[in-house]
């Protein structure tokens, strides 16, 4: 199975629509229910990094037997220095992202810590892909 | 604890659907930053204390697989809010007490702390 969704910068009202539209998939196939938080939460905080700090992007979504790979694809200002970002509560967020529980540095940490396999590329100007796969048996 | 219990011991009001019959509280986690709240593990019958009142609070209790959501200090959900609560059969209370007074309250009522 394959699915994209489109992400805008910003949109704070329909961040999360994605992660919940997978979540809702991965029900139906009857996925381990801890397997499909793993998976939401880490998917749910990739999809909120992309409206915070990039100008749009986009998720594609596979789906097979064995699991799920997510390709989250922005256009941004791309991450200088990637092992810094990945240190717990480094944030470069704005005061409007942390106004909405968000923006203290844990979300790439968490990422990681949900999921089987996690990457990140980035290209400081051009934007940022994060690739997350987790097994679903 | 009960719905009736808990909306007596908070001045709460209920502002979603509620299936009576099924709701139950047993532990409580308080925080303001969803980032935290998407940390914790999966626990059933758990209540988000927050005093954050929007669409990501809802959205966060989603991933996180909370079902109860109480919203401190008297503010208000908008009605995207409820809809999307009810939607994904999360039940919304609001109390006019703070986050740390309702975890206290809940606290001497034998709610348990998630750690």
């Amino acid at each position: 199975m394959h699915f994209e969704y489109h992400v805008e910068s910003g949109d704070f009202i329909n961040a999360g629509s994605t992660s919940s539209a997978v979540k809702k998939t991965l029900k139906q196939l009857n996925v381990d229910s801890s397997i499909i938080k793993r998976t939401v939460v880490a998917l749910y905080e990739a999809e909120v990094n992309i409206v915070a700090h990039a100008y749009k992007g986009t998720i594609y979504v596979d789906i097979d037997q064995e699991a799920i790979t997510i390709r989250l694809v922005d256009e941004g200002p791309g991450i200088p220095d990637i092992d810094k970002a990945m240190e717990m509560g480094y944030s470069t967020a704005s005061p409007s992202v942390r106004e909405m529980g968000f923006g203290a540095g844990m979300g790439l940490p968490n990422i990681k810590n949900n999921t089987d396999r996690m990457s990140i590329t980035s290209k400081v100007g051009v934007g940022t892909t994060v690739e997350i796969y987790n097994k679903l048996q | 604890m009960n719905i009736d219990q808990l909306l007596e011991i908070l001045k709460g009001e209920l502002v979603t659907e509620c299936e009576k019959e099924e709701f139950c509280i047993e532990r409580g986690f308080a925080s303001d930053l969803m980032s935290d709240v998407l940390t914790i593990p999966s626990t059933d019958k758990l209540a988000l204390i927050t005093g954050l009142s929007n669409l990501q609070t809802i959205r966060t209790a989603e991933m996180a697989g909370i079902n109860i959501i109480i919203i401190v200090r008297g503010k208000k959900s908008t009605p995207d809010m409820i809809s999307l609560a009810e939607d994904n059969d999360i039940v919304v209370i609001e109390t006019p007490y703070s986050a740390f007074h309702t975890s206290a309250l809940l606290f001497n009522a034998g709610i348990k702390p998630l750690f």
